[in-house]
């Protein structure tokens, strides 16, 4: 069967978008890498933003958020988010989502960086609520869902996209999915950084490159935000809440070293400065006094005993700065469509423009949700004119996997390996950047790719292998830290999330995006300004 | 630390048999079922996502208590089991989706949406049910499944709930309607779904209340009906 519309990733972007197709009467299926309400949209706490509140409005919503973008947010997608984001919020209304109030009003909560209370959330769970009521929706429309899939490839033939190839992960078999459009969700990079990252298990870019395998372009890959206070232990977000409230930052000799109310990269910055110095930082709240941290904070004080081991009441909590969202992804344009025509690219995934050199909290539960709905109107419009036969992707694909499986036990663990990557990408092409460590950091990613395949797994059985998906999810985490630390070391200025220390300032002739493809296998790199 | 999991592969001579670990205090099960793999066995199966209690993915059980496994620290002599009454699949990893089916047997979503602004209070009706992860731990602990495979279930009759006093639904009747049979009045109300649920909800509660919505809806319980008709002879 040919489906009308193929939604790989099951976040609030590909919910959105899915539902959208469905009210249009097309026939529609998700595919997730676990189940549905799985996906990383879930760990969402802060809100989604929108200008409800008196004095607000889109203009100002637009203009803050092309502030934070640093000269390269582009207008036109911002002017969109911001003027369409109070609809969403009524056509989430509608679905029954259950957002906190204020009286008869939708309650908000003010964000870093921005002086309005503009963030919609529902008590520390938005992601959470907002997952649960798209999916319980989608489930109404009757979306089909494809759970446990992983996305290997996509097909393209005579330059259109036609499907995708997936693995069955329950099966250990590869199967194609045709569909006359296909809209790739499936959420940022961030997880590239390994335990130095707030992300989800696995969020390593498996969409970003599937498509830069099959010929598409990114855009600018350079930009990863840094939160600067997670947990040391597994790098568990500690929200700035607990700043807010007058915590401290200091550092291993009790000293403190910088305003703990500045923006999150120059926190981030600071930290990480002191780290490399070699001192320990903590986030000191235990001065707020017991009844305050217990009412107050108490996500905050079960997380850091929990997993930090520590009592924030007694003791201050060891925290170190990680990758936490990434701005950069497939390159779209306004309608979403990515450089090969039928694919669509939207969410965390995708480069729309909107967060520029920078994202605002709170932005991008938006744009999962305006720009959702906008992809899955625009696939819902393609006729497809592909065949119902098997594709060279497919068979590929499908060799892949029966070489990992026949060779199993035989080459050398990935694990091992992929950890200290991660904390090269987080040392080298982290929050401090710098030329000399750029080439070292690829040059070492480079040999990896060139000597996976004299790396194996260690299970060979069919059924639900997940030491076969790890191995599949550290090919596309080398590809896209190639990309990633490409376009770092192509910037030489400092914008937005991205700091070179070799070249500190901003510089106008890079008020451009970097673009990356791949051709005969090489990657190429170029800027393009910004209209 | 040494503790015990239960490993399952339909395909080996003893398809099921528990396995001795050595394991670190300091961390929590979960964490310390990723060192077991990277290090020790690439073969050990399990689900995980969020590592902080929000995505429902890590959900097991521990000495026969359903838990999360990225919310639990490890203690001597734990025998580590997957979720009960679903199918199996790989030693920690269970089938999910017929479970997820009874959501749409029982109807949760908003039927037929009103426009009308929810307050401060209409939205704590629902604000507990909402927290739900779909972890499936209390699905796991209900005792109805050993003589009915078609119940409800616990989270969908919370979900339906939820849904069901929702300000905004314009439809209750339709809920109601789809939840009498193999629903409401098969719960046994042991409240074992409440005791294992990570985010504190309650559905024999939710599944209480349901009952008296649907007698407002002239139901009554088929069970009390037959304890008349046999008279008190038990
Ligand atoms: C801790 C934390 C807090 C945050 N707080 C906020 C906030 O307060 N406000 C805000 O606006 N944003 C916040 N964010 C960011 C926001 O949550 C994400 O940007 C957003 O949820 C991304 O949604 P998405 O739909 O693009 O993808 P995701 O929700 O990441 O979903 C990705 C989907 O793709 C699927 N997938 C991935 N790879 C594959 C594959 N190979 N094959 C098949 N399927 C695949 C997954 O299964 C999943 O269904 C936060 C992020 C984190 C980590
Ligand atoms: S109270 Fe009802 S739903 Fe909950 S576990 Fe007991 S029988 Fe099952
Ligand atoms: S009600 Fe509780 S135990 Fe049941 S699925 Fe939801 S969160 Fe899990
Ligand atoms: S890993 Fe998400 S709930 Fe445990």
């Amino acid at each position: 069967m040919i489906w009308d519309l193929i939604v790989v990733g099951s976040g609030v972007a590909g919910l959105s978008a899915a539902i959208r197709g469905r009210e249009l009467g097309r026939r529609v299926v998700v595919v997730a890498k676990g189940y549905p309400t799985q996906a990383q949209t879930a760990m969402a706490q802060g809100g989604m933003n929108a200008p409800l509140s008196p004095g607000d409005s889109p203009e100002r919503y637009e203009e803050d958020t092309l502030k934070a973008g640093k000269g390269i947010g582009e207008r036109e997608a911002v002017h969109l988010l911001a003027h369409r984001s109070i609809e969403a919020i009524q056509w989430l209304e509608r679905l029954g989502m259950p957002f906190s109030r204020h009286g008869n009003r939708i309650a908000q909560r003010r964000l870093g960086g921005v002086p309005v209370a503009r963030a919609c959330y529902a008590q520390d769970y938005t992601g959470l609520k907002l997952l649960h009521t798209l999916y319980d929706h989608a489930r109404k429309r009757g979306v089909h869902f494809l759970n446990n899939h992983f996305l290997l490839s996509c097909i393209v033939e005579g330059g259109e996209a036609r499907g995708v190839t997936l693995l069955d992960i329950g099966e250990g078999s590869v199967r194609q999915l045709l569909g006359s459009a296909v809209v790739v969700a499936t959420g940022g990079y961030a997880g590239i950084y390994g335990k130095f990252s707030t992300n989800s298990h696995g969020m390593v870019g498996d969409g970003i490159a599937a498509v830069l395998r099959a010929g598409a372009k990114l855009r600018d890959m350079e930009f990863v935000q840094f939160h600067p206070t997670a947990l040391v232990q597994n790098s568990l977000l500690i929200s700035e809440a607990a700043r807010g409230a007058g915590g401290k930052i200091i550092n291993g000799d009790g000293e403190r070293f910088v305003d703990e109310l500045t923006t999150r990269d120059r926190l981030a910055r600071a930290i990480y400065e002191q780290l490399e110095m070699g001192k320990k930082v903590y986030l000191d709240i235990t001065h707020l006094g017991e009844d305050f941290i217990l009412s107050e904070l108490p996500q905050e004080y079960r997380l850091a005993r929990l997993h930090g081991g520590v009592d924030p009441l007694k003791e201050p909590i060891p925290i170190r700065p990680v990758a936490h969202y990434t701005m950069g992804g497939i390159e779209v344009d306004l309608e979403l469509r990515s450089s090969i025509p039928n694919l669509f690219g939207v969410g965390e995934v995708a480069s729309t423009g909107v967060h520029g050199a920078n994202r605002l909290g709170g932005n991008s539960l938006m744009e999962g949700v305006v720009f959702g709905r906008r992809a899955g109107e625009r696939a819902s419009e393609v006729e497809g004119s592909g065949g119902e036969r098997e594709y060279e992707e497919t068979e590929r694909d499908r060799h892949l996997i029966e070489t990992l499986l026949a060779r199993s036990g035989e080459g050398e663990s990935i694990y091992r390996e992929m950890g200290e990557v991660q904390e090269l990408l987080y040392r080298k092409g982290g929050i401090v950047r710098e030329e000399g460590e750029l080439d070292g950091a690829l040059a070492k990613v480079r040999q990896c790719q060139e000597e996976l395949p004299s790396k194996g797994i260690g299970d060979g059985s069919r059924l639900y292998n997940t030491d076969l998906v790890a191995f599949l999810e550290y090919r596309n985490m080398l590809d896209v830290a190639e990309a990633a630390l490409t376009a770092m070391k192509g910037r030489r200025e400092s914008r937005g999330a991205h700091y070179r220390r070799d070249y500190p300032e901003e510089d106008r002739d890079f008020q451009a995006h970097s673009t990356l493809w791949k051709d005969n296998g090489v990657l190429y790199l170029d800027f393009k300004r910004v209209s | 630390m040494v503790i015990e999991i239960r490993r399952y592969h339909r395909d080996q001579d003893s398809p099921s048999t528990f396995v001795q670990y050595k394991v670190d205090p300091e961390k929590t099960l979960l964490d310390n079922l990723i060192t077991l793999k990277e290090e020790v066995d690439p073969t050990l199966t399990f689900s995980r996502g969020c590592r902080s209690g929000v995505c429902g993915s890590c959900a097991l059980r521990v000495n026969g208590e359903e838990r999360l496994a990225c919310m639990t620290r490890v203690q001597e002599g734990d025998r580590v089991e997957p979720l009960s009454v679903l199918t199996v699949i790989r030693d920690l990893v269970v089938e999910r989706e017929s479970s997820l089916e009874t959501l749409d047997r029982g109807g949760a979503f908003l039927m037929d949406p009103q426009e009308i602004p929810l307050s401060e209070e209409d939205e704590r009706l629902i604000e507990r049910q909402s927290d739900c992860i779909l972890c499936e731990s209390c699905f796991s602990s209900c005792p109805v499944y050993e003589t009915n495979p078609h119940f409800l279930g616990p989270f969908t009759l919370t979900r339906v709930y939820r849904y069901l006093v929702d300000k905004r639904e314009g439809e209750k009747r339709g809920h109601i309607d789809r939840i009498v049979e193999n629903g409401i009045w098969d719960c046994t109300l042991c409240g074992r779904c409440g005791e294992v649920c990570p985010m504190g909800i309650d559905p024999k509660n939710d599944i209480l209340l349901l009952q008296s919505w649907a007698s407002r809806y002239g139901y009554s319980n088929p069970q009390m009906a037959s304890f008349g008709s046999y008279g008190l002879e038990f």
